[in-house]
Formats: structure tokens, C-alpha cells, sequence
């Protein structure tokens, strides 16, 4: 049995050095334990208690709802603040992003037998699986996310949340589930986004030189599977929820000033972010795998 | 009337809060004083119901607030009144907006009978010509009155203020005291304010708590810090000059 120094080196460095090893030989097999010191532990139970926390956030949201006409103005507004108002970075970003898989695929096929109609059929699989859903996401973690955030956060640190409780108004029903409801028209923004991703693909394609726009278009209709666009939009509808929901939580439980309002909006953005791209991952698996 | 019964609060292992015993009257503007620190505003926290103290317990006319249900602790809150310190006024809505959110709220009345209140407590807090415009528009002297207007729309039993002057200039900060004291008398309600402001205590301090620590140090009039013996006291109230020789003309003139 022997106890090592802790790690400096290696994958497991990046721990901060706290990890111990402990190698406990028998006849038949040696068995390697590592350990945590015990306010890692702990440090690392903040993750697992940001999980619970969130998870409680979300079940007030949906309780003790606020009174309909109230809610049904703050619902419109966050439809034209989420949506709406992201609709034009959505266009703009899908078009060019269409445009450059289109390029890419032009550029990268030089075999003389692969019809150029593949280019179609690869800006729209990657448009329609990827780029629009996933891609777009990522972006809209940054653009309404830092704004769910920051809004939220700024109440926070104004008192405007405690005023809202003092009163006896459940201040997450309020302050989240519009968002959640107004995010729930996202994937009809996404499909704006695909729609505009291929038109993108096709402009550049044959603006560019690449292929004819009767080839494009057959390479779009080539082997089409409607259940990908079903797969699409159950992603994006996960999505939206992530995208309203993690911003929320650190901006209504912020601690701090406006100093920790961006911080808690760069925050949002990076674990918004890495739950997409984990979920992606998952989801991709269950449905198509 | 509001009874606090013993409480306790500690924040990670720290004791904010050492064993609380007072009441607050009816009709009278109740203050709490103390330096930064003392644990001020976690006993107007603790008395608004936004935190829970570890031991001990509140009453509000007679009903423990620990005891309360969930529609009754909601029902209760809707008889309170909170003034901010940043009067945490909501920035997306007009003046009018932020002082009839409460009853938009809560109440089924006509938007007719609503507007009329509006404008009824508005005049009261002498703020005639703001109902259209934003917070971010208006002084911080009139956020202050918006903040008292929002707070007393309702017809509340409990009105609880957090350093209702800070930040303002002498003569806006005695027109808000003034305000609150005159409110406070005029609907029979019980009012908390939470302060560093010598001059309301010395103007309207009904009845005064002086935290120290987060214990009770001392509990009197404003009448009766003029003759207090105690030190904690008379370090923090008469700490400026200017306080040192009110008091010793005060005392001057007894004699």
C-alpha cells in the first residue's frame, strides 16, 4: 500500500494538484484510488447543487402563475424581444453560413465523376441537421442569453425581484416563464434559418460558378428524409427551453453588483453553450443513432 | 403591531442576528439605527419575510408569521408596504405603471377605479406631473416619493422602509421623513424605517432600536436618546460635532 504525493502533472494536474493517489495491491489485483481533498469535494458539489437549485427554479416557474392579463402582455413583449429582435442576426448569419458550406463542398469536390448536384445535397443536410439548429443555438446562447441574464440580473441587484416578492408575486413565474413560452416560437425562427441557409447555399453555388441551379436543386430534393427536419425542430424545441431557462437561473441568483452581472452573463453563456453541445450529442444519438 | 420574539440569522457560521427582542407600534414611525453591519437590514429582511431566521419568531397582530400557510403568508405580504433604498422602481414601466402594478395584480377593480387611486396617491406624494414618465426620467427625490406611492397603493397595515434618504439632499430627505411620519399617523399604519440618518431620529423617531452587533443595545424615543447614558449610543448618534453640541445645549437647557 502506498500513498503518492499529488498530482502535478499529467491529465489530472488540471485539478489543482488536490488529488491524492492511494494504490492498494492484493494477490490478484491493484487497485488505484484517487482522492479529492475534502473543500474539493465540496467545490465540486456546487455543481451538482447548481443542478438541484435549477432544477427547483424550474418547478416554481410553473407554479402560482400570475394573472392572465398581466401575462399575456409580458409574453408579446418577450416574443418581440427574443424573437423578433433576433431574427435579423439569425438571416444574416444563416445566409453566409449557408453560402460558405455550399463554397466548401464546390471547392473540395474535384473528382470529375461525383455530380455537382452534391452540393445541394450537402448544404442542405448541413444546413437542415447542423447548422440551423445547432450552430444558430450556440449564437442565440450569446445574443439572449447575455440579455436574459443581464435583465434579470440587473433586477436582482436593483431590488427589483425583492419588490416583486415583498408584494407576493412569485418573482420566477413572472420573470422566466414568459421567456420560456415566447422561446417556444424558436423553432419557427430556426426554420426561417434553414430556409435561408440553403437559399444562401444556392446563391453562392451558382452566383459563384459552382453548379447550375437545376443541379443545386436536385442535389436538394436527393434522397430527402422528412423525419431529419422532425429531428431538427425536437432539438431546437430542447434547445429554446436551455436557452431561456440556464440565463434565468444565474441571473436570478446572482450575488453582487454590476461587476458580477457580466459575470454571471459570461457564465450563462459558456454553460449555456455546453449544454447544447452535450445535448446535441445526446440527442443526435437517440434519434438518429 | 409586529412583535419579534428572540430571533436569530447566522450567514456561513457568521452570527448576524443575536437573540432580537422587540415590537413595533401601531401608528408610529418605528426605527431601527445602528452602523453599517449591525444587522439592520437582515431584521427589516427577516420582517418582510424574504429571510428566515434561524430561531425565534415574528407576529403580525397576533399571527406568527412561521405558522402562517402559504396563501396566508401571501395574503399577509399583500398587507405590507416595502420603500427600497434604490426605491427599486421597475424601469421598463411609466411612473403611473410602477404605482398600480400591485392592484393590477391583485385586484379585479376597474381600470377607471385604479387610474383614480393612482392619481389619488400620486397627489398625496406631491408628485403631480410624472404620472407618463420612466424612472430612469425622474430625480432621486421623486423615485423615493414613486417608491412610497407603490407602497401605500394597497391600504397597507405594515409600512417598512430601507434608509428611505440616502442619497438625497437635507431638504428632499426631511420631506420624505415628513412624508412617512405624516402617512404613517394619517392611516393608522406600523412603520419600520431602517436608518443612519441622525436627523430623522432626532425628528421622527416615535420609537427608536439601536443595534449593535446584531443585539439590541438600546430601545427609547427620540426624546430619550437625548438623555442616554449608554455609549454605544451616544458614540454613534452624537458622533459629528454638530450632534455633540445640540445634546449639550439640550442638556444645558434642562438644567
Amino acid at each position: 500500500m502506498g500513498f503518492k504525493n499529488n498530482i502535478r502533472h499529467g491529465p489530472l494536474a488540471d485539478l489543482g494538484g488536490s488529488v491524492s493517489i492511494k494504490t492498494i495491491k492484493t494477490n490478484t489485483r491493484k487497485l488505484i484510488f484517487l482522492f479529492l481533498r475534502e473543500e474539493d469535494y465540496f467545490y465540486r458539489m456546487n455543481y451538482l447543487a447548481s443542478i438541484g437549485s435549477y432544477s427547483i427554479m424550474i418547478r416554481e416557474v410553473f407554479k402560482k402563475p400570475t394573472k392572465w392579463s398581466i401575462m399575456k402582455d409580458l409574453i408579446l413583449k418577450e416574443i418581440d424581444e427574443l424573437i423578433y429582435g433576433s431574427l435579423g442576426i439569425i438571416i444574416f448569419i444563416s445566409f453566409f453560413i449557408g453560402g460558405v458550406v455550399a463554397i466548401q463542398t464546390a471547392l473540395n469536390l474535384t473528382s470529375p465523376i461525383i455530380p455537382k448536384s452534391l452540393i445541394g445535397f450537402t448544404t442542405r443536410q448541413s444546413v437542415i441537421l447542423e447548422f440551423a439548429p445547432t450552430f444558430v443555438s450556440i449564437i442565440m446562447a450569446g445574443k439572449v442569453g447575455s440579455y436574459i441574464t443581464s435583465s434579470i440580473g440587473t433586477m436582482r441587484v436593483t431590488e427589483q425581484i425583492d419588490a416583486l416578492e415583498v408584494m407576493g408575486v412569485n418573482s420566477l413565474n413572472y420573470l422566466v416563464f414568459p421567456k420560456i413560452i415566447a422561446m417556444m416560437l424558436y423553432p419557427f425562427a430556426i426554420a426561417i434559418a434553414m430556409y435561408v441557409g440553403i437559399f444562401g447555399g444556392w446563391f453562392a453555388g451558382v452566383f459563384g460558378g459552382y453548379v447550375s441551379s437545376a443541379d443545386f436543386i436536385n442535389g436538394l430534393v436527393l434522397d430527402f428524409i422528412p423525419y431529419q427536419v422532425a429531428y431538427a425542430f425536437i432539438k431546437t424545441f430542447v434547445f429554446a427551453m436551455i436557452i431561456a431557462t440556464i440565463p434565468a437561473y444565474h441571473g436570478f441568483y446572482m450575488k453582487g453588483g454590476a461587476l458580477e452581472v457580466g459575470k454571471a452573463s459570461t457564465t450563462a453563456f459558456v454553460w449555456t453553450s455546453v449544454v447544447i453541445i452535450i445535448l446535441n450529442y445526446l440527442l443526435t444519438q437517440m434519434l438518429l443513432g | 403591531m409586529i412583535e419579534v420574539n428572540d430571533i436569530h440569522k447566522s450567514f456561513d457560521g457568521t452570527k448576524v442576528l443575536k437573540g432580537i427582542t422587540t415590537c413595533f407600534d401601531k401608528g408610529k414611525t418605528n426605527l431601527i439605527i445602528g452602523q453599517s453591519g449591525s444587522g439592520k437590514t437582515v431584521l427589516i429582511k427577516c420582517l418582510l419575510g424574504l429571510i428566515t431566521p434561524e430561531e425565534g419568531s415574528i407576529s403580525y397582530n397576533g399571527k406568527v408569521y412561521s405558522e402562517l400557510s402559504g396563501d396566508e403568508r401571501r395574503d399577509l405580504r399583500q398587507e405590507m408596504g416595502m420603500v427600497f433604498q434604490g426605491s427599486a422602481l421597475f424601469d421598463s414601466m411609466t411612473v403611473e405603471q410602477n404605482v398600480m402594478f400591485p392592484m393590477d395584480m391583485f385586484t379585479k377593480k376597474p381600470k377607471s377605479e385604479m387610474q383614480d387611486r393612482v392619481d389619488f396617491v400620486l397627489k398625496r406624494v406631491n408628485l403631480v406631473d410624472a404620472h407618463k414618465k420612466f424612472p430612469a426620467e425622474i430625480s432621486g427625490g421623486m423615485q423615493k416619493r414613486v417608491a412610497i406611492a407603490r407602497a401605500i397603493v394597497m391600504h397597507p397595515k405594515y409600512l417598512f422602509c430601507d434608509e428611505p434618504n440616502s442619497g438625497l439632499d437635507p431638504k428632499t430627505a426631511i420631506l420624505i421623513d415628513n412624508l412617512i411620519h405624516e402617512i404613517t399617523e394619517e392611516y393608522n399604519i406600523t412603520t419600520v424605517i431602517n436608518t443612519h440618518d441622525m436627523n430623522s431620529v432626532m425628528e421622527i423617531g416615535k420609537k427608536i432600536i439601536f443595534l449593535k452587533n446584531g443585539i439590541k443595545e438600546w430601545e427609547g424615543t427620540n426624546k430619550e436618546i437625548f438623555k442616554t447614558d449608554n455609549k454605544a449610543v451616544t458614540d454613534f448618534v452624537y458622533s459629528s460635532d454638530l450632534f455633540k453640541k445640540v445634546r449639550q445645549m439640550y442638556i444645558e437647557e434642562r438644567n
